[in-house]
Parts: C-alpha cells; sequence; structure tokens
C-alpha cells in the first residue's frame, strides 16, 4: 500500500533511517558477510594467513558424522519442543476461551510466564529434577528410578526438552487464545444448533479455522526451539554429557568460541542463516497468501 | 445442563495450567527461606520457613564469587532499558522515513533492515564478536546494548502501524501547518501509544533476558547481568549456596514479570496484532 500524501525533503529523511541502516551494517551485514568469507577460507596452522578453500568447508562439515548426529539432534528437539509447548497451550486456550467464572485471573495467571528467561528456566527445572536436589529427582531416586541427567543421555535431552517447552507455553497460549477469539461467533452458533459439540466441534470446525494461527505458532516455536534455547541447555549441561544435548547453536559455540575452530564455526554459521532464511521465507508466503486471499 | 460438566472440565484444566507455571516458582521462593546445607542434603521442602536473610545476603555481598545481586540487578535493568528505549526510537524513527517520505533507494534501505530479521545473534556468533572487537566494545555497556538495538520486527511493527494512518489526519496537519518533526511528536507518538506500551514489554523482557550475548562480550564481572550471574552460581558444583541461588532466581523473576502482569492489556494486544 503506498502514501498519497508525503513530505518532501531528502536529508530528513536519510537522517531519519541513519541511525537504523548503521546499526544493520555494522553488526548484522558486515558480520555475515564475515561469516560468509571465512566459511570460503582456511586459516594455516600458525595463524599467518587465510587460504580460500570454496566449499571444502562445508563439505567437511557434511562428511562429519558429528555434525549429522547434531542435526537429526536438533530436529528431534526442535519437534519434541514445539510439539509439547503447543499442545498444551492449545489445550489451556480452548478451556480459556469457555465463557466460566474468574477467567480472567486465569488468563493472568497462564501468561505471566512469558516473562521467565530461558536460562532463568534452566534454573527452576534444576530444583525439580536434580538428583540431588531436586524435589521430583529425589522422589524418582528414593523410588528405583536411576535418575541423573548428568550423567544419563537421555535423560538429559529429555530434561532440556521439558524445561524449553515449558518456558514456550505462554507464548503459544496468547496466540491460540487470540485466534480462537477472533472466530466469529455465529460460526460457532451455527455449528452449535446442528448439534456439534465437544471433542468433534473442535475437530471439524474450531481446529480448521486456527489453522493460520498454528502455522505461524509452528515457524515460531522452530526458531525459538533452535535459537532461543541456547540459554536453557547450556545452563543446565552445557551441551552434555557427552554430545547428548548439543543441537547446532551450542555446538557453533562450542566449535567457534570454546575450542576456537573458526573455518567450521563460520560454515556452522552459514548453515544456520541458510536454516532462518528457508524458515523466514516459507512464512511470509504463507502470510502474503493469507492476506491476498 | 451439560455446562456445569464442561464448567468443571474447564476448571480442572485451567487450574492444573497454573500450578504447572506457579509450582516451580513457588519452589524456589520457599527454598530461598531454607537452610542452604540442609538444601544440600536433599531436605527441599514446598513448605516455607521464616529465614529472610538470603535476601540481604545476595543483595550486598553476592555468593560464590559474584558480583553483589543489587549490581547485577543495576546491569540487567540498565541493559533492559536501553535496548527498549533505543529499539523504540531508532524503530520510529525509520518506519517514519520509509513511510512518510520519497527518496532514492527507500525500498533498497527497507530490505536492507528487513534483512535482519533473518539473521539472529545465534546465527553469526564470532565474527560478531570479531566486529565488536574491531570497534573495541568488548567488555563495555555500549557492547552489551547497541548491538541488539538494531531491530527488524520493531521497524515492521511501526510500518503497519504508520501506513494505517489515513491520508486525511497527514493533510490535515500540513494544512494546519505542522512540518513532518511537529506532525511525528504532535500526531504520530500519541496515536501510537498503545503501540509504544506493548513493544516497550516486549523489549524489556528480551533484554533482560538475553543470555548468549553478555556471555560472549562481557566477561568483566562487573558487567555480569542478574542471568549471568545466576548460571554461575549454579556451575558451581561443590559448596553451592542454594538459598542464594533461589533467593537470586527470585529477584531476576522479578522485575519482568511484574512489567508483564502490569502492562498485560496492552501486551497482550501488541504481541498478537504486531506479530500478523
Amino acid at each position: 500500500m503506498e502514501r498519497r500524501t508525503v513530505f518532501g525533503g531528502r536529508l530528513l529523511p536519510a537522517v531519519l533511517i541513519l541511525p537504523q541502516l548503521l546499526l544493520t551494517g555494522f553488526f548484522f551485514l558486515w558480520p555475515a558477510g564475515e561469516a560468509i568469507w571465512s566459511s570460503l577460507t582456511r586459516q594455516d596452522p600458525f595463524g599467518l594467513g587465510s587460504t580460500f578453500v570454496g566449499l571444502e568447508n562445508f563439505a567437511d562439515l557434511f562428511a562429519d558424522p558429528l555434525y549429522v548426529d547434531a542435526i537429526l539432534r536438533t530436529m528431534l528437539f526442535c519437534a519434541a519442543v514445539s510439539a509439547l509447548s503447543m499442545g498444551l497451550a492449545l489445550l489451556l486456550a480452548v478451556f480459556a476461551d469457555h465463557e466460566i467464572r474468574g477467567r480472567a485471573i486465569y488468563r493472568t495467571l497462564l501468561i505471566w510466564p512469558y516473562a521467565i528467561a530461558p536460562a532463568i528456566s534452566a534454573v527452576l527445572w534444576l530444583f525439580i529434577l536434580n538428583p540431588h536436589v531436586g524435589l521430583l529427582g529425589r522422589w524418582l531416586n528414593a523410588h528405583g528410578v536411576a535418575w541423573d541427567y548428568t550423567i544419563n543421555g537421555g535423560q538429559a535431552l529429555l530434561m532440556v526438552i521439558l524445561a524449553s517447552a515449558w518456558k514456550q507455553v505462554s507464548y503459544n497460549f496468547i496466540f491460540f487464545l487470540a485466534g480462537l477469539q477472533s472466530i466469529p461467533r455465529a460460526v460457532i452458533e451455527a455449528s452449535r444448533m446442528d448439534g456439534a459439540r465437544g471433542w468433534y466441534r473442535f475437530r471439524t470446525i474450531t481446529f480448521p479455522l486456527l489453522a493460520p494461527t498454528t502455522f505461524f505458532l509452528l515457524v515460531v516455536n522452530l526458531v525459538y526451539a533452535a535459537f532461543d534455547t541456547f540459554g536453557t541447555i547450556y545452563a543446565l549441561t552445557h551441551g552434555g554429557p557427552g554430545k547428548a544435548t548439543e543441537t547446532l547453536v551450542i555446538k557453533v559455540y562450542r566449535d567457534g568460541v570454546v575450542n576456537l575452530d573458526l573455518g567450521s564455526s563460520s560454515a556452522q554459521s552459514v548453515v544456520l542463516m541458510a536454516g532462518v532464511i528457508a524458515l523466514t521465507a516459507i512464512q511470509f508466503r504463507f502470510i502474503g497468501r493469507r492476506t491476498a486471499g | 445442563m451439560t455446562h456445569g460438566r464442561t464448567d468443571w472440565l474447564a476448571h480442572a484444566i485451567l487450574g492444573c495450567g497454573v500450578l504447572l507455571f506457579a509450582l516451580p516458582v513457588w519452589l524456589v521462593v520457599a527454598g530461598s527461606t531454607q537452610e542452604s546445607g540442609a538444601i544440600a542434603r536433599g531436605g527441599l521442602s514446598l513448605l516455607p520457613g521464616l529465614d529472610l536473610s538470603a535476601y540481604p545476603r545476595v543483595l550486598t555481598q553476592g555468593s560464590m564469587g559474584t558480583a553483589p545481586v543489587w549490581h547485577m540487578l543495576l546491569v540487567s535493568g540498565a541493559m533492559a532499558l536501553a535496548i527498549a528505549a533505543g529499539k523504540i526510537v531508532v524503530s520510529i524513527l525509520s518506519a517514519y522515513a520509509v513511510v512518510f517520505f520519497r527518496f532514492p533507494f527507500r525500498r533498497t534501505a527497507f530490505w536492507i533492515i528487513f534483512l535482519t530479521l533473518m539473521l539472529p545473534v545465534e546465527v553469526r556468533i564470532i565474527p560478531t564478536y570479531a566486529v565488536m572487537a574491531d570497534f573495541g566494545l568488548i567488555n563495555s555497556f555500549a557492547g552489551l546494548t547497541v548491538p541488539l538495538i538494531a531491530s527488524a520486527t520493531a521497524t515492521l511493527l511501526f510500518r503497519q502501524v504508520f501506513v494505517a494512518i489515513p491520508d486525511e489526519l497527514v493533510e490535515a496537519a500540513r494544512i494546519d501547518g505542522a512540518g513532518p518533526l511537529r506532525f511525528l511528536r504532535d500526531i504520530l507518538l500519541p496515536v501510537s501509544a498503545a503501540n509504544i506500551a506493548a513493544l516497550f514489554v516486549i523489549l524489556f523482557v528480551y533484554g533482560w533476558n538475553q543470555y548468549l550475548w553478555p556471555l560472549l562480550v562481557a566477561t568483566d564481572p562487573g558487567l555480569d547481568t542478574i542471568v549471568i550471574g545466576i548460571v554461575k552460581m549454579i556451575g558451581v558444583e561443590t559448596q553451592t549456596d542454594w538459598s542464594a541461588v533461589m533467593a537470586t532466581a527470585v529477584l531476576a523473576l522479578l522485575p519482568p514479570i511484574v512489567v508483564v502482569v502490569l502492562m498485560q492489556r496492552w501486551f497482550v494486544a501488541g504481541l498478537t496484532e504486531g506479530e500478523k
């Protein structure tokens, strides 16, 4: 949509937009360019210079079974976090949409967890599931379940999935509730008169009408699980034990910042960028279609 | 008739949901009043004690080698406010330029901003660090905040708001002799007040909750945010002062929760409008 009335002048708009462009240039485009450049070069062992090696870093990366493992692990993690947090949020939103007593209070009590930092959610879960200190962790051990996520990789993965999904429920809840409230009352009334109710009405009427919200949230949740959970995972397990909870972002951090392998870390960054660009493109294509149709 | 039964079911499910979020937080509130040694021996309980001494202790002294908590809260607060205010100002100005002016490369500029949407910090850790080092911004408050101020989401949101403003309003302001800056100040800002409030909540929480970025650019303990500090505290394997960890967790949770709850109405409307 183009605006008919505009202000004249060229200097003023340039001055207004300059801060944003400078920030973008220095802290986004330049680093992204550097990442692409160093993903195509290799440092010599003495750090004296670098040579252009084309796509060799990428070839090495995908030939590395550890990297392929990390990709699969990240996909499993993202799928589990998204499914858990969206499923629970949808359940809560459907019932919070009912006209019951105290629903404003319920909403507030389900929205505030939005404020919890991913790294803090790790701390909260530690007090539940830590085998020595945690309430539930101790109980499990006392009842014959050998629960210790600092040794057992599968348990560690389960724990970071739970902590990550838990933190994201209220975000999804806000959107599902808004989606439910935007369904026209007339549609619900009509289906009620046709005798559709309960689970049947939800499955045939409500859920299909929520599809745009669900799809939007799916993309947001995948991006959240892939990137924003760094704090949760790093605080709880540092990616361990071994590599049991090492997602792609944790791996970039470990390889680049801890092990200083710049070529590989940059190639990994470029792969992640491609992933985000693909997800964003899918989302915008979809939203574009929605506003057009 | 069937209403009674579904109401009962709704209360049960929503009640469980509320508990699922409230209990873990209640656990740290209760734990912060218990004795560290007892917690370490496995005596953590949901029943609070009466001992509030962990709070003044962590606030003034810190624990296990971290800065005092009051200082970390100050860094977090300053960081969250600087990021929220910075992002809002920068985005309003750039969205205003893109919507209300015609200038060469306007579309290019917009697309450059839009691109940043696809480049979260997490995917460009090392090169961004290198750029920061070139600018001498490592271990500085500017380094902690300025790179997080550029934001495509906020610019897109304000663009959406501004595009929806009727041409007649702009026309009327011009006939009254209002220049571009007066129009921005007297009409555009008041009209978008609700959006600004909503965005403030989202960005404050975003800034307060940062972990990876401060971990990367600020190794100086004097720049530790509360989130960084608490993760450091649980990283100590032996001799962890558990009641101090829990008191710190409570203090870290409080400010963003207060902001979200107090501004809930604007926040929810702004979030669901903005993202779509």
